[in-house]
């Protein structure tokens, strides 16, 4: 295993609602190397952000860590106690969320939002807590950061709210950053700004990065390797290119068909039949047996076995030496 | 569907202690003429406050323009909504359906889905009332639901689902026109599919012509035959899908084209990146709106308000300095 920053085994996060137990990150596996971006891709509701935010341990209530180990540079995330945690938050990992315009709190001033996470883990004066904040903010290309630190956050632009996000993230100099949809609250120019921005900085710093999407796209474009999500599990990891060129898992192949793309007009787009399921009573076996095209008895009856299959790959499927899956990028 | 010189603009008030005064206007929609032919997806794209939506709420009326007039079939319908009749709006308001953004509001939660599709029944009054099951539940089945779905609410249901439940609302007066905005946009993307074939499925079986509204160029070039994009209340081009995503002419097309990313790992996108943000609409830019974060900007483009006209057969752009060649990321 080559420097791995981040490693989370086997995580189980449930919610324990009046309804029942919703299982909403139930055995996830990932790992992240250093200096490279991770892409968590999947639905609304396959546990990306539940994942994230197990990693923090910000799971909101009635969310609960239930089994797993999260190893972040050969400590266990799960087992520290609150304080040792409240040093790694915001220090040594960094959170950008989906959000800017209500993640940023409206009554302080950019200077002020930036300044507290400096001060909080770093014993200097505020004055020179505000004269760095300024630093990140030039350092994530805002300009006039000499105006900008005495705004409000209602004075300013969703875009440039993320990249003030961003420069909160970076304040403390964070080994890793997770960053939770970071452009899908902005326009496609915007989001170009800010994907250009997070490659820079990510090549510039040397960052690990966990970057969570729902769209391919993004991925293909920022990503080093992939860990694609299906209602609380993992379908498959792997590099950018195998995984894209070469989908391993039904519903890799689904995701990359069914998507329109600029590059490749079709005329009818193939459709994953059905919705997501409901993570109460997830299904049987394979979870995605519903709606899966290659489904047979066996992925009904049992579940499978989450496999390495050499190159640093793995898949959670019971067919994927049988099937042929087809990129519509190889061809 | 023909429209000349629509414009909209909103009032923006200062509230003094007695007197609201006025500041200025934001010019959501600013001298916009186009025409929608029968039986096409006409596609709307741009940023969000280019003025899209409040343009298709003016198309149907549901916000009052400034100025400008708007035909369908030939009649004048501002005048219509104006000065008409209740029969005779309600007859208009049958042709001509819209479909929100968000299934998750436009649905009311305490009406079940056979209520609710059977309100414009209720309000039209242009089928018999022996007949409103039947034709309930043959819209349920039109769009992909069952018939047991009736008696459910919309709690109940996906928000796939629920896009099914608006579209088999609108289609309950027999429309001609359907304007859709953003009808995927709040979905997930494996469920994004179902709903666009289902448009396209019902438009080929009833003859339905579209107003499709998007920020994503790449749903666009799916289903639409033509495209227009707006830049702050503008229309800056307009083409055949083909044509457009072939050969776009305008900066701001090429650029908005190249910021999408491609699910490509190999492909390598020389992607322009437009500096700044979109300007506020109530101080618009002077001339070409689009001139500050143009990359292409000549001395004019700030001084002259570049005109649509037709560059080649079919294909309008407002533009002095156009995109030189084929060069994009398509």
């Amino acid at each position: 295993m080559p420097d791995s920053v981040l490693r989370v085994e086997n995580l189980r996060t449930y919610f324990f609602t009046y309804a029942g137990i919703v299982k909403a990150v139930d055995g996830i596996s990932l790992d992240v190397n250093k200096g490279e971006t991770l892409g968590v891709v999947g639905e609304s509701g396959s546990g990306k952000t539940v994942t994230a935010q197990s990693i923090l341990r910000i799971v909101p209530s009635p969310g609960r860590i239930v089994d797993g180990t999260i190893e972040f540079e050969g400590k266990n995330l799960l087992k520290l106690s609150e304080q040792q945690m409240q040093r790694i938050r915001g220090k040594e990992i960094a959170y950008v969320f989906q959000d800017p315009t209500t993640t940023l709190d409206p009554v302080y001033k950019v200077g002020d939002q930036l300044s507290e996470v400096i001060m909080r883990h770093h014993n200097i004066s505020k004055k020179d807590a505000l004269a760095k904040a300024t630093d990140l903010l030039r350092n994530v290309e805002i300009p006039d950061p000499e105006i900008r630190i005495n705004q409000y956050p209602h004075e300013l632009s969703g875009g440039t709210k993320q990249r003030i996000a961003i420069a909160r993230a970076l304040s403390c100099d964070p080994t890793l950053i997770l960053a939770d949809e970071p452009t899908t609250a902005l326009d496609v120019t915007i989001q170009a700004q800010i994907l250009d921005l997070l490659k820079e900085l990510k090549n510039r710093l040397n960052l690990s990065m966990v970057l969570i999407t729902h769209d391919m796209g993004i991925v293909a474009d920022v990503c080093d390797r992939v860990t694609v999500l299906y209602a609380g599990q993992v379908c498959e990891t792997g590099t950018v290119e195998q995984v894209f060129e070469e989908p391993k898992h039904p519903y890799t192949e689904a995701l990359l068909t069914s998507v329109p793309s600029l590059a490749l007009r079709k005329e009818k787009l193939s459709v994953i039949p059905g919705n997501v399921p409901n993570l109460i009573q997830p299904p049987s076996g394979c979870r995605f047996h519903p709606r899966c095209a290659y489904a047979q008895q066996i992925c009904i009856d049992k579940v499978p076995e989450f496999e390495p299959i050499g190159d640093g790959r793995w898949v959670h499927c019971h067919r994927w030496k049988e099937l042929d899956l087809k990129s519509p990028v190889a061809s | 569907m023909e429209i000349k010189d629509l414009t909209k603009h909103f009032p923006v008030y200062e509230r003094g202690i007695i007197l609201k005064r006025r500041l200025g206007d934001v010019h959501a929609v600013d001298q916009v003429s186009f025409d929608i032919q029968e039986g096409e997806t006409f596609g709307l794209v741009g940023e969000s406050g280019c003025g899209k939506t409040t343009l298709a709420r003016c198309l149907l009326y549901l916000e009052i323009p400034t100025s400008g007039s708007i035909f369908f079939n030939g009649k004048n319908i501002t005048q219509i909504f104006k000065r008409g009749n209740r029969s005779q709006v309600l007859a208009l308001r049958r042709q001509m359906q819209y479909i929100f953004q968000n299934p998750y509001s436009s649905l009311d939660p305490r009406m079940t889905v056979a209520d609710i599709i059977m309100e414009p029944f209720e309000v039209h009054r242009h089928i018999p009332h022996a007949q409103w099951l039947d034709r309930m539940y043959e819209l349920l089945r039109m769009v992909g639901l069952e018939d047991y779905h009736a008696e459910r609410y919309p709690h109940e249901f996906s928000g796939g689902q629920r896009q099914r439940i608006c579209i088999a609302r609108a289609l309950a007066v027999d429309p001609k026109f359907i304007a859709a905005d953003e009808p995927v946009a709040s979905l997930d993307v494996s469920v994004r599919a179902q709903i666009l074939n289902l448009l396209r499925d019902l438009q080929q079986k009833l003859g339905l012509t579209y107003l499709y509204i998007s920020h994503d160029l790449s749903t666009v070039r799916h289903i639409c035959h033509r495209v227009a994009v707006m830049y702050l209340g503008k229309i800056v081009e307009l083409a055949d899908t083909e044509e457009l995503f072939e050969h776009p002419l305008h900066p701001y097309t090429v650029a908005l084209m190249s910021a999408i990313p491609i699910p490509d790992p190999k492909h390598k996108t020389h992607r322009i990146i437009l500096p700044g943000e979109v300007p506020s609409a109530i101080n618009p830019p002077p001339a070409c709106r689009f001139h500050p974060r143009c990359p292409r900007r000549i001395d004019i483009c700030s001084k002259v308000e570049p005109p649509l006209i037709e560059v080649r057969p079919g294909h309008w752009l407002a533009c002095y300095n156009p995109w030189p060649s084929k060069q994009v990321a398509s």
